[in-house]
């Protein structure tokens, strides 16, 4: 197109507009926050600037003619197996911008996804099913520490409890929001979670973007966090919730700090960050005060110290190589539960280099750090939590057969309210109003909408995660814990098969 | 009485309010039809007021003391005494635009061609009226308050 670079006409998707359907109604003019469609009032026209469009779907899903389709450019470069369309552009792009690529949300490069190489069992014959709708079906989860033996006394019928336990939080499904800061996505949608969290008595993740006052109400179901950069951490906050969860890494950029531009630090982000209004807010890649599990107990207890030990703490990491060794060094320094991110978690922004190639995907680090610490005798010390990629109710189920406690969701609980992963949450424009603090644009969540999709989300996951437990003929969640024999894999080889710890279907 | 309210902390300024009332007074009751082929193609009752990030959507209030019926001329505009609703007889109607100068929400809409006004007859048999309906965001709410 005129005055425009060159490589900007290779763009990713093509506006189809049906011009027998187009009532020039301009909704998509109007919905769209990239400014592809504008109103030509001269000729009564709607048009396209196509190299703007990032694919959201925002303009067809409004149009209320169906008049519009969005598909990928049909135009096709030679056939390379190597260089494929998607290194051209970045090249041509980076050779524009001398700039690192942005992206947002998780990996999208095709690795293996191993939730869709393991098959779950079923009962048949030898051992009945139970129907969920029939008989009771235990989800609940008690997150936290457990002793390594109970010691009763009593007896007669009147047995007392002689083991003190640590503090545990009952979540009602193994379904937990991950963290998401206030800034990265905008109020409504933390309402949204945190209401929804308090209906389905689960928990939600501040993120570490501090808590606003609106929402201290919530504290039962809420999980503060406490990263690298600090914000929005005081006794007020740190007490708030009914955990402290310390942020080292994040699975869809592990090793790399945060950085929410200045443009974003409006008055409410502000205040709940406690930093100036515009400047920049920079995570730390490292804490700055943890070079070692030593240093890493140090916080742990000072959280705990400054919380009455009344609060768990979790220490979540990214999946990374040596995640087993670093997950017992978690436990034995005192963390409650360990958050495990796996190399599909998401995020409001990250290099594209970095999101698509480090990590380790979830499955084999859950298999590995629950396996470890088995052999270690201290698997009860700690809950595991697992993220990153978690895509229906059969991915928790076998995360759970797998060894995790519960899951955490963040993707998936955005697609619940509009996302359609269009990975532009970096420019902050977000169509959706999701990864965007814009207030024309932050409206379009509304947080009673959102609560009810969200709790809707777990609901539905929860009745699918009881149907495959009774088909296992299992009555509690707590019976598949960890219960790999119920999995088994197909097309794995035998290093994976090793690591998940799982016989391959068949034998 | 029922009456439609804005919420304009979730209306997203989208507009779609005003084609499904477009819509729902048209001939075809079709999108795409009454659009593209009636002529004249009926009036928005409503009015999406918008400044900056803040919009919402008006519509006639059925005032319990309506002007726009004390200032009719021709004895078009009625105040339905049984339902509430404030009716316009567009037979009777002559095109004085004197409601359309009273109505303190700016609610009335003038079809000049036709020398006739046309407002909200909260969509006249419906449940819910079509704007409310149509609203992808809840910010348009049918509530006796």
């Amino acid at each position: 197109m005129l005055y425009y670079d060159q490589n900007k006409n290779y763009r990713d998707f093509e506006v189809l507009r049906d011009e027998n359907k187009c009532i020039q109604c301009q909704v998509c003019v109007r919905q769209c926050s990239y400014e592809v469609h504008t109103y030509d009032e001269k000729h009564d026209e709607v048009t396209a600037d196509q190299t703007k469009c990032v694919g959201c779907h925002r303009c067809e899903a409004f149009c209320p003619t169906d008049a519009l389709k969005i598909r990928k450019n049909q135009s096709e470069f030679r056939d390379n197996a190597l260089w494929t369309p998607q290194y051209l552009k970045n090249i041509y792009k980076q050779a524009d911008t001398g700039g690192v690529l942005l992206t947002g949300m998780g990996n999208s490069y095709p690795y293996p996804v191993y939730w869709d190489k393991m098959l779950l069992d079923a009962s048949q014959v030898t051992n009945p099913s139970i129907d969920p709708l029939r008989e009771p079906m235990e989800l609940r989860t008690y997150l936290g520490a457990k002793p390594d033996a109970v010691e009763v006394h009593g007896g007669n019928g009147h047995p007392r409890l002689d083991t003190s336990f640590a503090p545990q939080i009952p979540i009602e499904y193994p379904i937990l929001f991950s963290a998401m800061s206030y800034g990265s996505i905008n109020l409504n949608i933390h309402v949204g979670l945190a209401r929804a969290a308090e209906e389905m008595g689960t928990l939600y993740n501040t993120g570490e973007g501090g808590l606003h006052p609106t929402l201290y109400q919530y504290g039962k179901n809420t999980i503060v966090q406490c990263a690298s950069g600090r914000f929005g951490v005081h006794t007020d906050y740190l007490n708030a919730g009914v955990a402290v969860e310390i942020k080292i890494g994040q699975g869809a950029k592990p090793g790399i700090g945060g950085h929410l531009p200045g443009e974003k630090i409006g008055p409410e982000i502000s205040l709940t960050r406690m930093i100036p209004e515009g400047t920049d807010a920079l995570s730390p890649a490292p804490h700055h005060d943890i070079y070692s599990i030593e240093d890493l107990r140090q916080l742990i207890y000072a959280l705990k110290e400054a919380t009455d030990y009344k609060k768990l703490v979790f220490v979540k990491i990214a999946a990374v190589h040596n995640s087993a060794a670093i997950a017992s060094g978690m436990v034995r320094a005192g963390a409650d539960v360990i958050s495990l991110d796996g190399f599909r978690g998401g995020t409001g922004a990250a290099p594209t280099m970095i999101r698509d190639n480090v990590g380790v995907p979830i499955e084999l680090a859950l298999a590995s750090v629950d396996e470890r610490l088995r052999q270690e005798g201290i698997r009860n010390r700690a809950s595991l939590v697992v993220a990153g990629g978690i895509r229906c109710s059969a991915d928790v189920v076998k995360a759970i057969a797998l060894g995790a406690d519960a899951v955490y969701i963040a993707t998936a609980a955005l697609i619940a309210v509009g996302c359609t992963v269009c990975q532009r949450c970096y420019t902050g424009k977000c169509p959706w109003g999701i990864a965007t603090n814009d207030p024309y644009l932050a409206k379009r969540i509304n947080p009673e909408i959102a609560h009810e999709k969200l709790a809707n989300l777990i609901r539905g996951w929860g009745h699918e995660i009881q149907e495959m437990l009774g088909g296992m003929g299992l009555n509690a969640l707590e019976s598949l814990r960890g219960n790999r024999e119920k999995l088994r894999g197909v097309g794995l080889n035998e290093t994976e098969l090793n690591i998940l710890g799982i016989k391959h279907a068949g034998a | 009485m029922k009456r439609v309210y804005a919420k304009e902390d979730v209306c997203i300024g989208c507009r779609l309010c005003e084609i499904a009332c477009v819509v729902e007074h048209s001939e075809s009751k079709n999108a795409i039809r009454t659009y593209k082929t009636e002529v004249p193609r009926p009036v928005a009752r409503n009015v999406v007021e918008e400044r900056g990030p803040l919009t919402f959507s008006v519509n006639c209030r059925h005032c319990d003391e309506p002007l726009c019926v004390a200032v009719c001329i021709a004895g078009a505009m009625v105040k339905d005494e049984e339902s509430g609703v404030v009716r316009h007889n567009e037979e009777k109607c002559v095109g004085c635009w004197s409601c359309v100068m009273i109505c303190p929400y700016g609610v009335i809409k003038m079809k000049p061609a036709a020398k006739k006004v046309s407002k909200c007859d909260l969509c006249n048999g419906r449940t819910m009226p079509a704007c409310v309906q149509a609203c992808p965001n809840r910010a348009i709410v049918y509530e006796e308050r």
